[in-house]
């Protein structure tokens, strides 16, 4: 379908949301109100490692006002984990704690005071262990062991996986760099505190509203915890104030909720408090890289060798997933024929680490695109022209046999190259009376004056590559990732069931418009009803950029099921075939005898005096593309979408703060299915990329968090955040709706290291590490001026020995996979 | 201990028996079912809980309800009149400055208290204005166009011309 015949699609609509959100009705889990609700809290651990020796409610009990108080010992007696190879968690820890913020008991109370009260009543007695507090500490003890399962020693997982031979591949080239980087944690910090209310009726059937990104794992797991049958459990998404990757896993206070609900014959509530959400966590690993690649002269790849050594934390979460992603993505950016990927993720005794926006994606995009920035440097090449020439081929596969289709790159990087200025500015703000530099950059240039020498300004670039949906669900099927029921009724409205969930991304938005354009009536005559595990086919959930794709697909197909058989009774009315039939302005007719067209409704109504009622089913699964060895299963998307950024900054040289000006940032969308939630999409990941390059960090002292608040953890507010210069670049891609791709996560990869470089460009010194913080750059100059390398970053690396390489051919260069097959298509 | 107290809110004035020191927030959300008003820290941090006093944004985690008698208390329930949306509401929907929406009720009510004092604020002024209140989807960008968007329509047609 070219564009211009499209009639939603494309316009900057607002969202169907929209208007509740202005007016504040729309209702977040905490916003509910039952009859009779209790209010619950949780018990938490103050100690990082700790034997639990015994735990006596029995003050907590008596306390007036307690309905009920529940420990691990109320629970099954099951662990479970978001993935099927992680099952490690207690949602009441029953023996042991592993974390400041593990939970040990639940109260459910008249209201969250009392709850509050009866918790510090509960006598836990701990034998306090050790605790491994990073990377280094947890291998050095092997002694202390924060689980007993895994690949080794508090190590989670160990992987290594080789495409060709990397040793003859840094043979062939003219330069080989090595390098180390380090990535801190961050966290997602929605604005929404998790929350959560469960009832668990006399009919003994147990509904869960919550602030989940993926009610049906929710769904799923908590049948398993709770040990009641999955028919008997009703799990619905509420509007979720934020998630990020935040509200991915199956909680304690969800399932705390559940139980209190059950002993008391009580709805209850729980709703966690700032404090609580830092410590629940699941968000960016820190991450320590070492990456070495070989170039030829001209700038090309010939090889890349990176390992990666996650902090996972206290438990599994999606640490496998995370772990398998700092390396499985690289490949797809550029062309890399020979490829070694090594990756561990390590126990420490923190919060632990999953998913968030990017998933484990931006710790090696920064340290590749760092690199790349160094190689072009000493091979005399400029930045952007180098990754230009490297950009990958389309529809070919990568070294680690993924299935690349559009590529829109290339367009990206002449887009933010052009807009930004960079051919005059890179390397311009050097030079003596660089013109080029915006009058209000004038007191940035070096040559004016002593203002001038303090404050420097610099631009740099980075690119990035992104899913649009990961290949394989977390457990193993073979239904489809997305399923869409519709249902249309005989005023002329649409009701669309779908399991996805509107983390404010927009999916309920999507699967109004996708519906509205293929039967040609208005997205308002669309009512979208999601996140039900009742009602709702299942979505599997708001992660790695799959919702917009996957379910979109699902709801077209329901869509023309449902246009076929009301084409078939209006052609027979007409007296005309239904190839003929175009469904528009709320009509449906034959285009050269328009004033015979039938109102949409009435169509309706012939539709379902021929067919009976008129509810249709779409379903989607991605295409089978898993590599053929072990791991190929994670990587393998239905397409990826491709983003280039430019930065401009000024770096003050005595404080070492940065001051962002404009972030250009150009995005390979496929097709921007309303341009203004793209844009929002974009400029959301390039704010929460800035936060993460400059302040954001999850650290810790003596087990507990040292910034659990809003106002210490610094997050960019108004001030801080630059003018952002959105493109977008279509490449109408095969494999998603109306061809578009992601846009919710891959934009903010290449921030980052553009910001890194941009601060090379400023000053001259390697921030290796993030956050870069103004004591970094102090610390950088400061070598400088002591005449060594102006480098701050990682200076070691840990004693570990990674497992022997699954060793594959590369498949680099091959034709891609067959484009646009996959199950349910038809 | 609890006290008896008459708050006025949106307009309507509430007789309430309310214990001393519950937060303005909590008697919004609790007591009045004014859910609109959101909580992001209840510490005073994050600017999502913000509604008016006599016009002036107040984080209403932080005020108690006991020393706001006889005010006039604005919540974002309060901002469209007879149901014509607030223009910084119409702009907010049209330009999708609200994208999970939960701090948009408090941002929402620190830009009408800004627009009420200039009426042609400028972007850094828009930006001041709103650096206490966080939002972690969009990165500003659309909250300040629609700030800048509503300024502009309420110059063109003043309050007293909108039906």
């Amino acid at each position: 379908m070219s564009k211009d015949r499209f009639t939603i699609v494309g316009q900057p609509l607002p969202k169907i949301d929209a208007w509740a959100k202005v007016t504040g009705e729309t209702k977040y889990a905490d916003d509910l109100v039952l009859p009779r609700m209790a209010h619950a809290k949780l018990l938490r651990s103050p100690h990082p490692h700790a034997r639990i020796l015994s735990i006596d409610t029995t003050r907590a009990r008596a306390l007036p006002g307690v309905y009920g108080v529940v420990t691990g010992h109320d629970l099954p007696p099951i662990k479970f984990g978001i993935l099927p190879v992680s099952q490690d968690e207690e949602a009441l820890c029953r023996e042991k704690v592993r974390l400041v913020g593990d939970a040990v008991a639940a109260v459910a109370a008249v209201d969250e005071e009392t709850a509050e009260r009866a918790c510090e009543l509960i006598d836990v007695v701990y034998e306090p262990l050790p605790a491994l507090m990073s990377i280094e500490e947890s291998l050095a003890h092997p002694e202390v062991r924060i689980h007993e399962y895994g690949d080794g020693p508090n190590v989670h997982k160990n992987v290594a996986l080789q495409f060709g031979d990397v040793e003859a591949a840094f043979a062939r080239a003219d330069l080989v760099r090595e390098d180390v980087f380090f990535f801190e944690g961050n966290t997602h910090l929605p604005m929404e505190q998790h929350a959560a209310v469960a009832h668990w009726g006399p009919d003994g059937k147990l509904t869960l509203w919550s602030s989940t990104q993926t009610p049906h794992y929710v769904h799923r797991l908590l049948a398993k915890i709770l040990d009641v049958p999955a028919p008997h459990v009703r799990v619905i998404a509420a509007a979720v104030g934020g998630g990020f990757g935040g509200k991915l896993d199956p909680f304690a206070h969800e399932i705390a909720a559940c139980k209190l609900s059950q002993v008391t014959g009580r709805p209850v509530k729980i709703t966690l408090t700032r404090e609580e959400v830092f410590y629940v966590h699941r968000g960016r690993h820190p991450v320590l890289m070492w990456i070495k690649t070989g170039f030829t002269r001209d700038g090309d790849i010939t090889g890349c060798h990176l390992k990666t050594w996650l902090d996972g934390g206290a438990y599994g979460s999606y640490g496998v997933a995370s772990t398998f992603y700092t390396g499985v993505i690289n490949p797809v950016t550029y062309k890399m024929p020979v490829y070694k990927f090594e990756g561990a993720r390590v126990f420490t005794n923190k919060p632990p680490c999953g998913p968030k926006r990017g998933h484990g994606t931006p710790q090696p995009r920064f340290a590749l695109e760092c690199q790349l920035d160094k190689a072009a440097e000493q091979l005399g090449l400029d930045p952007a022209d180098m990754r230009r020439r490297i950009v990958a081929e389309p529809f070919t596969k990568t070294a680690n046999h993924l299935t690349v289709t559009t590529i829109g790159l290339g367009e990206c990087i002449d887009k933010v190259v052009e807009a930004s200025g960079w051919r005059s500015k890179w390397r311009g703000f050097k030079s003596a009376g660089a013109s080029t530099a915006p009058s209000e950059a004038s007191p940035g240039i070096d040559c004016a004056g002593e203002a001038g020498a303090r404050k420097r300004r610099g631009i740099g670039i980075a690119c990035s590559a992104y899913m649009t949906g990961a290949g394989t669900a977390v457990y193993w099927n073979s239904m489809p990732h997305s399923g869409v029921i519709l249902r249309a009724d005989r005023s002329g409205g649409v009701a669309v069931l779908c399991g996805a969930t509107d983390i404010g991304q927009g999916s309920d938005s999507i699967l109004a418009y996708l519906p509205a354009e293929v039967l040609g009536i208005d997205p308002k005559d669309v009512r979208v009803h999601p996140g039900d595990t009742d009602l709702t086919p299942v979505d599997l959930g708001s992660y790695s950029s799959r919702v917009t794709l996957m379910c979109g697909m699902a709801a077209i197909q329901a869509a023309e099921r449902l246009k076929s058989a009301i084409a078939r009774a209006v052609a027979a009315k007409l007296e005309t075939t239904p190839e003929a039939l175009v469904f528009r302005d709320r009509k449906v007719g034959v285009p050269g005898d328009w004033e015979a067209a039938v109102p949409f409704a009435d169509a309706v109504a012939l539709g379902e005096s021929m067919h009976g009622v008129l509810a249709f089913a779409g379903s989607y699964a991605p295409p089978k593309r898993a590599g053929k060895y072990k791991g190929g299963g994670v990587g393998p998307s239905p397409c990826y979408s491709y983003s280039a950024s430019v930065v401009e900054l000024t770096v003050d040289a005595e404080t070492g703060e940065i001051e962002l000006h404009d972030v250009w940032i150009a995005h390979d969308i496929g097709r921007a299915l309303n341009p203004l939630l793209v844009e929002g999409q974009v400029e959301g990941s390039v704010y929460m990329g800035i936060g993460e390059a400059l302040m954001e960090a999850q650290v810790f002292r003596k087990g507990l968090h040292k910034t659990p608040s809003m106002l210490e953890y610094k997050s960019p507010t108004t001030l801080e955040t630059p003018e952002i210069h959105t493109i977008l670049v279509e490449t109408d891609d095969p494999e998603g709706p109306f061809g578009a791709k992601e846009a919710g996560q891959g934009p903010l990869l290449p921030v980052i290291p553009a910001i890194a470089n941009a601060v090379y460009d400023a000053l001259g010194v390697r921030i290796d590490e993030i956050p870069i913080t103004p004591e970094k750059i102090l610390r950088a100059l400061d070598l400088e001026r002591q005449g060594k390398t102006p480098r701050v970053g990682p200076e070691k690396l840990p004693l570990f020995t990674f497992k022997e390489p699954v060793v594959v051919e590369s498949a680099f260069g091959q034709p891609a996979d067959p484009v646009a097959t996959r199950p349910f298509a038809s | 201990m609890k006290a008896q107290l008459g708050l006025i809110v949106n307009g309507e004035t509430h007789e309430l028996l309310v214990a001393v020191h519950k937060t303005l927030l909590e008697v919004l959300r609790e007591d009045l079912g004014l859910t609109g008003t959101k909580h992001g820290c209840e510490l005073g941090e994050c600017g999502t809980c913000t509604v008016l006093v006599d016009g002036t944004p107040v984080l209403s985690c932080l005020a108690l309800p006991l020393e706001l008698q006889g005010r006039q208390i604005t919540t974002v329930e309060g901002m469209a009149k007879g149901g014509e949306l607030h223009p910084l509401q119409q702009a907010f929907a049209e330009l999708g400055a609200a994208q999970c929406g939960y701090c948009t009720p408090g941002i929402l009510l620190t830009a009408e208290a800004l627009l009420a004092e200039t009426a042609t604020p400028t972007r850094d002024a828009i930006k001041q204005a709103l650096a206490g209140n966080l939002c972690r989807c969009t990165g500003y960008t659309k909250i300040l166009d629609a700030v800048e968007l509503a300024a502009l329509r309420m110059r063109v047609t003043p309050a007293g011309d909108r039906t």
